[in-house]
């Protein structure tokens, strides 16, 4: 299992998800620029957390104009696995490889903090080993993490079971009061239709050690390895 | 090329005593040019030349054997052990954040930034003391919200954590709030870089965002009071762009890790001004720039504005001949101007051309050497003696304590920062195992088993009733609140924040209180390794409280020694380490200011003899795994430490049964909220606590077993019993309720 972390100018959780890849997860990670064309070599993407281009225009609208961008939507197209975090769920919307857009909390302020999402499907490579309905105590850092659609698509989601992670309080209940942003209909996390590609605004690497008050991230990380394991055996 | 001609009115205009004016025109040997009259003014400044601070900030002790860098650079840098060192600075943003908030406070914090990364070091975590106006002052929710979402706005986007700080609120900073921003980075030994430009030839080179007008004259704005006018300022502020300098950390520190240069230093105050004759300076050399050649945003601008721009996210670097293509490469891949700008000369004097034509000639010796220094007269206030007088005898006591207790948890100053702090990015880069709202927040060093621990600390109350006293209680609350941790306090920087030193009394404000700091420091055994001074801290005429804010840095050998301030588990026993330092004392107290409405009386006095043995108790009970948590008394005494420990804890609250550490006799508010230096409250696993009674009495730490954890009240026998779920509502909700700000 190799994971490749992308890094765009104003990327700042590279160093994170790496970290958390290969010294937490023992997955062999290697960085890559955004100006890279190719994939090749790579079993799975992991888009980062950050400011990419500062956010000045709309969050991930300048990085998905990046060279790298059109490697990984053959990557995704040909059923590789990504995953983007926070930044990069952001840019995987703005590239179009996941349907909704983002807006400013509700709360018009960044939020950082650590919250409760629930676990809604099993099917992405990411989740496969963490039941339908498993609470995850996860941080969230973002200013516009507002999952935002309209009603068709939000029904088409959760009838395709395209919602991967819901905000929720400790017991699981996606109250409104556990929600950090004001996302429609408590959505933390999304899959496409094929569910190899998976966007959410809360940082797994942020808490994959117990240390860090929480290791449920790594749950995230292990079903990526787990996968290419399961696949090669 | 026609430019303004130079008379001693002008010299004024630009800040410079006629004195002052008279040595420049020693120097030169003529008139000097414009360009030249805007590079002394700058350099002489207050801002960076510390004309009137020098002679007393000599007093500060700034050696030891850990310290690999003191003042004088871009940041101080301390040595951590097994190759790595820690570099580290606070300095002030205030004048600019009053005038625009957002933008004054998100470029304090990048300038802290790039002080730090300057010297190779990779910034891991920030810090920031706030002082605003009264809560209910109508700019006051203003500027808290721009302040706070500037530094979240500029330190969440270039990726480093800002983990703790302080806010705080008082009528003296209605016109003049603080900003004070903190770095710290960690750099291998031999990876550290210096602002030098040595060696004859080599190239100097500009690097990061175009030049434009901004900021220009802000080390000067910086070095005058407020007055109603101050708008009109505006444009002096400069505008941050922290995707910029995201670019340029990441781009410096690539090409730090090659040996292509000699020195590089950031252009902070007075831009390409400081940085040029600050570099050649400690190289003992000097340069010839082509202003030509530096990258520019505006068409037309004059070599003074190319000289005293503030504009922000540049640095300069000088380069070793021959490696210039390298620095172009890397600077070039992360997309930022770089440009060869002048060469390093042997002559000692900076030369500047624009046009073909030399529109400065300075000799650099004269101009840093030459730099007045003053000792300007100081003299205790007439109205001191008054301001120390308190007959506590003659306050009405609050009818129901339950309720003042309450009242104080809920307090601004004293109610959870959580509205600030979840604004911050705090938890990004994975290293914080202690997050805000403990006494110190701990990080982890990766690839090693160390530890980080950080404060800032001063208690603005007790600096203006007694500067001394207030600047050694500033320097040992901090120095307590990273022990508590289980951190040896390692170094400090300081910023110093004060009203106008024209002034007998403030400069006598300013004199003692570094007395004060100095004193402790060598006590302790703790180093002032950098910082920063802030005087005409007055809007029109009215000064501040001296407030020397302190930044600690403590290191933990084992991370997993590190303790938090709240409790951990019903059954624990509580103890009261340094009980013998409780005493009546209401001077500077919260509780005298928020219920009496009274700032006034002697603030509690520091015995550094303790102080240190308590520094060294703390460290070896949290290293022998003796305790569950430590917390210091501080603001709102006895009362309000127990309280903290009871309701902090993430987990939710937990109550806690304590005997009444004071005499019978002392009437009960006074014992629940005087304050006192040197006590901390412990809690313990049942079964060490004859080892932490033991520990004490090897420091000879005085310790009263006081209560056990656990229940859903907080009690103190006899006096007061407050549900501590109650207290903590009370506490949560303060901060956005006292600032009518939206939860």
């Amino acid at each position: 299992m190799k994971a490749a972390v992308l890094v765009f100018p104003g990327s700042n959780c590279d160093h994170d998800a790496y970290y958390a890849l290969k010294h937490v997860a023992g997955i062999d990670a290697e960085f890559v620029w955004h100006k890279a064309s190719s994939l090749d070599g790579f079993d799975a993407v992991v888009i980062p957390g950050g400011f990419t281009y500062g956010d000045y225009l709309r969050t991930g609208a300048m990085a998905k104009l990046s060279p790298v961008m059109g490697a990984v939507r053959r990557f995704a197209d040909a059923g590789g696995p990504v995953i983007g975090i926070c930044n990069g769920f952001q840019i995987l919307l703005e590239a179009g490889l996941l349907p909704g857009a983002m807006i400013v909390n509700e709360s018009l302020r960044f939020v950082c903090d650590h919250v409760h999402v629930r676990t809604e499907t099993e099917r992405t490579p990411f989740t496969r080993g963490i039941p339908e309905g498993t609470v995850l105590k996860i941080p969230v850092a973002h200013y516009q993490g507002n999952y935002f659609a309209d009603e068709a698509t939000l029904d088409a989601l959760e009838a395709r079971g395209q919602v991967v992670f819901r905000y929720c309080d400790p017991d699981g209940d996606a109250t409104r009061e556990s929600n950090p942003n004001g996302s429609a209909r408590n959505i933390a996390g999304i899959c496409n239709e094929r569910g190899n590609v998976v966007g959410m605004m809360p940082h797994p690497e942020r808490c994959a050690e117990e240390v860090l008050g929480s290791a449920d991230g790594k749950r995230i990380f292990d079903a990526m390895a787990a996968r290419r394991r399961g696949r090669s055996a | 090329m026609r430019e303004k001609k130079v008379t001693p009115e002008l010299a004024r205009e630009h800040g410079l005593s006629p004195e002052e004016y008279g040595k420049v025109l020693e120097i030169i040997g003529r008139t000097p040019t414009l360009t030249e009259l805007g590079i002394f003014s700058v350099m002489w400044s207050e801002h960076c030349s510390y004309k009137s601070s020098r002679i007393h900030l000599r007093k500060f002790p700034t050696t030891g054997p850990r310290v690999l860098q003191g003042p004088g650079e871009n940041a101080g840098i301390v040595d951590i052990g097994g190759g790595l060192a820690v570099a580290f600075k606070m300095e002030s943003h205030n004048h600019p954040s009053f005038i625009e908030p957002y933008q004054g406070a998100a470029t304090g914090v990048g300038g802290i930034l790039r002080d730090v990364f300057t010297m190779g070091a990779r910034p891991i975590a920030s810090l920031d003391s706030l002082r605003f106006g009264r809560p209910d002052h109508p700019r006051t929710r203003y500027l808290v919200s721009g302040v706070v979402s500037g530094i979240a706005g500029y330190g969440n986007c270039i990726g480093v954590p800002t983990v703790g700080g302080e806010v705080s609120f008082d009528e003296c900073y209605d016109g003049n709030i603080l900003v004070n921003a903190f770095t710290l980075g960690v750099v291998r030994h031999e990876r550290i870089w210096r602002g030098t430009a040595s060696g004859v030839g080599n190239p100097v080179i500009y690097v990061g965002s175009k030049t434009g007008r901004d900021g220009i004259h802000g080390a000067t704005m910086a070095s005058g009071e407020f007055d109603e006018k101050s708008e009109e300022k505006r444009p002096t502020v400069q505008v941050g762009d922290p995707f910029t300098e995201k670019l340029l950390l990441e781009a410096c520190l690539e090409l730090m890790r090659t040996d292509a240069i000699v020195g590089i230093q950031d252009m902070g105050a007075a831009g390409l001004t400081s940085s040029s004759f600050e570099m050649a300076s400690r190289a003992g050399t000097g340069f010839l720039m082509d202003l030509d050649r530096v990258p520019q945003r505006e068409e037309g601008m004059t070599p003074y504005e190319l000289m005293l721009s503030e504009s922000q996210e540049r640095m300069l670097i000088v380069a070793k001949k021959g490696r210039e293509e390298e620095v172009r490469r890397i600077f070039e891949k992360w997309d930022l101007d770089v440009s060869v700008i002048g060469e390093v000369t042997g002559d000692g004097v900076g030369r500047v051309r624009w046009r073909g034509e030399t529109v400065a000639e300075i000799p650099i010796a004269a101009l840093t050497d030459r730099a007045p220094v003053y000792d300007r007269p100081a003299e205790r206030p007439g109205e001191q003696d008054a301001l120390l007088r308190l007959d506590p005898a003659g306050l009405p006591a609050p009818p129901d304590l339950g309720e003042t207790w309450l009242r104080l948890m809920g307090c601004p100053e004293m109610a959870d920062k959580k509205w600030v702090y979840r604004q911050y990015d705090h938890m990004i880069r994975t290293n914080t195992l202690v997050l805000p709202g403990s006494d110190a927040a701990v990080l982890r060093v990766k690839g090693t088993r160390k530890g980080i621990a950080l404060s800032v600390d001063c208690n603005n109350r007790y600096c203006f009733l007694d500067p001394y006293a207030g600047g050694m209680a500033a320097v040992c609350e901090a120095a307590r609140n990273v022990a508590c941790a289980g951190a040896e306090p390692i170094g400090l920087s300081d910023c110093l924040n004060f009203g106008n030193p024209e002034k007998p009394e403030v400069m006598w404000q300013f004199r003692s209180a570094i007395e004060g700091m100095a004193k402790a420091c060598e006590a302790l055994g703790i180093p002032v390794v950098s910082g920063n001074v802030s005087f005409y801290n007055e809007t029109t005429g009215k000064g501040i409280h001296p407030t020397p804010t302190v930044a600690m840095v403590g290191l933990l050998e084992d991370v997993s020694k590190r303790r938090v301030q709240w409790f951990a588990a019903e059954g624990d026993p509580v103890l009261l380490a340094g009980a013998d330092r409780l005493g009546v004392c209401l001077g500077g107290s919260l509780y005298l200011k928020e219920i009496h409405g009274k700032v006034a009386g002697a603030p509690p006095p520091v015995d550094l003899d303790h102080e240190a043995r308590l520094l060294g108790f703390l460290r070896e009970a949290a290293a022998a795994d003796l305790l569950s948590s430590a917390h210091d008394l501080a603001e709102g005494g006895f009362a309000c430490a127990l309280a903290e420990s009871c309701i902090t804890r993430p987990g939710g609250p937990i109550g806690a049964r304590v005997r009444n550490p004071f005499p019978e006799s002392v009437r009960p508010d006074f014992a629940m909220f005087s304050e006192c230096q040197g006590a901390v409250l412990l809690s313990c696993p049942p079964a060490k606590l004859e080892g932490l009674l033991a520990m004490g009495r090897r420091f000879r730490i005085t310790m009263n077993e006081l209560g056990i954890v656990g229940g859903e009240s907080i009690e103190i026998e006899g006096i007061a019993c407050v549900g501590a779920p109650e207290l903590r509502t009370a506490w949560s909700a303060g901060f956005a309720r006292g600032l009518g700000l939206e939860g």
